[in-house]
């Protein structure tokens, strides 16, 4: 058991050996990014966190019907099987789906979809459909994937209404990728701000302030933010609904962020190098942007990175308990109210899709979180 | 040790202050009050009701009084516990949440010791067999336990024990048994639902104590005294257990803290989709009916017990690590 360690640990020192000029040359960002890309699973985490921000920017892009428009003929449909080989036994380069036709069962009314095979609708890329408009600015119809006229595509299934669970997760990704992000932000300002004043202050003011976090920590955080988003008055719109859980969220989560910054600064001014920077006469300026913000920023990186899960989670669980974002406006919180019970969900299983993107993004800011923290860690090779 | 248990209880006591405090004017956020819905319910099912009989009932309810005031007046009673009437059930408040609370924090207690249960064993084999198949697959679970919210679990653990074994676990009770008086049969049917929400909120917290469990232990076994104790012939089960896993155990200890209002966190969220009749889904009803009362004595009790359990896992690591009482007392 220990050998394995031991082999480990004298590592570094026969690779330190074998590195080459351009490693000591580095500065300190091209040795973190250096020690990133070796960090695979982080890297595949930043690709898709990239991939899933796209969406959020371009979801008419990405969707394939109008999120909001009722296929009434199509309600609580399952997802479309994708296909390669068809029924004669020939292989398909292109993937394609057959027609799905809706049968009512009257003893039950329960609806039973089955397949035409003599239909056939090959899926094709980069399609024209619906009109839109391209960030606000650029008027384009082109979406990603699609099938031709009269076909019609639900990758991921219809809800009651027969909307199109695929373009709506699209479509959702707007606000629950954005709210995780300008959340973050707001206490990120918050938790710098609060922190920064405490360790640099210190004495009385540090002493208030910690104990305020103290007491903000120990409330249950949900409960809190049900509280908060509950007090939202019923005639708001969605965008001001949404604006208010983001600094709601924001409100309830600087505290360990603060705390976070508070000790990172503390520790930083008692640092050596910074002590042998101010014995050779460096002023405080410089000190602070050459010495204490490059420290100062790798870690902030890893403790907003590993912050966002969080207010996405929250979100989520907030319009799921329908006391966060209201309908028409879509999150993935949103569109998992529609499986609360059993009985929907043993009917529509794929109305759970949403949540796999939710999870989904959480591992990859986890993931991603852990590769910055090893790459911005310089004792670790 | 005496006296930083004295200040620590002190402190709580002032935290106590704090949190009826501010939960109080939470629930004075919302525009407009109860007794407006309920008007204007009054009003749409046929009741006229005029100015002087609105203005009777706001003063029977205190509404007219400033805020201060009607604090004073609210905390006055809770001390006397006497936590005022819920519109919504149309019952003393006092009646109504006894029972959901004691089941809320059983269920987070028993989710806690789930928890340790499952987060240490583990840990330490993680530890132990680092980088082994063993390792990869619990990290890999840990890891989607942290990711996937608590509710889903929840309708996913749902939807397969409908699906496979034709289960509703649903609740705490079948239907057959709410109302039965207490026997073997209906121990068991308690016992068939506790696992599912005990599982479901402690999933994301044992996932993160595995992850604290294995790098501590990990940093332990690397250092010298472990070295030297292997080298003198101590039996590797000795060697473990003796020193580097008890050191291990100290920020499972402390993490204890945040553990235990995380876990009543999750708790209302899942208690909700599983329909289980504890303080979670009354206060969602509370705040969506705004039943002023009822939400603010939900959430300060909620936060009350949280800080009672965090306060006696404070002193518990006092116990544990002589360490932190030398500081302690140093100070």
């Amino acid at each position: 058991m220990l050998r394995r360690f031991d082999i480990r640990r004298a590592k570094p020192k026969e690779q330190s050996a074998q590195l080459d000029e351009s490693y000591y040359l580095a500065s300190q960002w091209q040795l973190i990014w250096r020690k990133f890309r070796r960090h695979r699973l982080a890297m595949f985490s930043a690709l898709a966190i990239i991939l899933l921000y796209s969406i959020a920017l371009f979801p008419e892009f990405y969707s394939i019907n109008d999120h909001h428009q009722r296929h009434v003929k199509y309600a609580k449909a399952p997802p479309h099987t994708i296909y390669f080989i068809d029924e004669a036994g020939n292989f398909h380069l292109r993937p394609f789906i057959y027609d799905m036709t809706q049968k009512l069962d009257m003893e039950t009314l329960k609806r039973n979809y089955s397949e035409d095979r003599t239909k056939r609708y090959p899926i094709r890329f980069f399609v024209e459909g619906l009109p839109y408009r391209l960030l606000g600015l650029i008027d384009t119809n082109i979406h990603l994937i699609g099938v031709d006229e009269p076909g019609v595509f639900f990758p991921f299934g219809t809800d009651e209404l027969g909307r199109d669970l695929f373009s709506r997760t699209m479509h959702a990704a707007q606000i629950s990728l954005s709210i995780g992000f300008l959340g973050m932000v707001t206490s990120f300002v918050l938790g710098c701000l609060i922190g920064g004043v405490s360790g640099y202050f210190g004495g009385s003011v540090d002493l208030v302030v910690q104990r305020v976090i103290e007491f903000l920590v120990s409330i249950p955080h949900i409960p809190l933010i049900m509280a908060l988003s509950a007090a939202f008055p019923p005639e708001w719109s969605s965008t001001e609904v949404y604006f208010g859980i983001t600094v709601v969220l924001a409100v309830v989560s600087w505290p360990p962020l603060a705390r976070a910054v508070r000790g990172k600064l503390l520790e930083l001014r008692e640092a050596d190098f910074v002590m042998a920077a101010r014995i050779s006469n460096m002023g405080d300026m410089e000190i602070i942007i050459k010495h204490l913000l490059p420290s100062f920023a790798s870690f902030l990186i890893v403790v907003l990175s590993l912050a966002v899960p969080g207010m996405i989670l929250a979100e989520t669980a907030l319009s799921f308990l329908q006391i966060g974002i209201r309908p028409p406006a879509v999150s993935w919180g949103v569109l998992l109210q529609d499986a609360q019970n059993i009985r929907s969900l043993s009917q529509s299983p794929w109305l759970l899709i949403p949540g796999l993107f939710v999870i989904v993004t959480v591992l990859a800011f986890n993931f991603l979180g852990d590769g910055l923290r090893d790459a911005a860690d310089p004792y670790k090779q | 040790m005496r006296s930083y248990i004295f200040q620590r209880l002190i402190y709580m006591f002032f935290v106590f202050w704090l949190v009826s405090v501010v939960t109080f004017v939470i629930i004075q956020l919302p525009p407009g009050d109860y007794l407006s819905t309920y008007i204007s319910r009054l009003e749409q099912a046929g009741e006229e009701l005029s100015e002087e009989e609105a203005l009777n009932l706001r003063r029977q309810y205190g509404l007219d009084q400033p805020l201060f005031a009607r604090y004073l007046k609210w905390i006055g009673q809770v001390l006397q516990g006497e936590f005022g009437f819920s519109f919504d059930w149309q019952k003393p408040i006092r009646d109504i949440i006894g029972e959901r609370l004691a089941l809320t924090f059983t269920i987070a207690i028993l989710s806690t010791i789930f928890t340790f249960a499952v987060a240490i064993p583990i840990g330490i084999y993680s530890a132990t067999h680092q980088y082994s198949i063993g390792d990869y697959v619990v990290s890999i679970i840990g890891f989607i336990g942290l990711a996937i919210p608590n509710f889903m679990l929840a309708l996913i653990m749902l939807y397969i024990a409908w699906k496979n074994f034709g289960l509703n676990l649903t609740g705490l009770f079948s239907p057959e048994y709410l109302d039965a008086p207490w026997n073997m049969a209906k121990v068991g049917d308690l016992l068939l639902h506790l696992p599912i929400p005990i599982i479901v909120n402690g999933t994301a917290g044992t996932a993160g104590l595995i992850r604290v469990m294995r790098g501590t232990l990990l940093d332990e076994l690397n250092k010298q005294y472990v070295i030297t104790a292997r080298s003198k012939g101590v039996a590797e089960v000795k060697l473990l257990f003796k020193y580097p896993v008890r050191v291990a155990l100290n920020p499972i200890v402390s993490g204890l803290a945040w553990l235990f209002p995380s876990l009543i966190s999750a708790g209302t969220i899942t208690a909700w989709v599983l329909g289980l009749p504890t303080a979670g889904p009354m206060l969602v009803r509370s705040l969506i009916t705004q039943d002023t009362f009822l939400s603010a004595t939900l959430l300060m009790f909620v936060t009350i017990l949280t800080v009672i359990g965090t306060t006696v896992s404070d002193i518990l690591l006092v116990v544990v690590d002589p360490r932190i009482r030398m500081e302690r007392a140093a100070s």
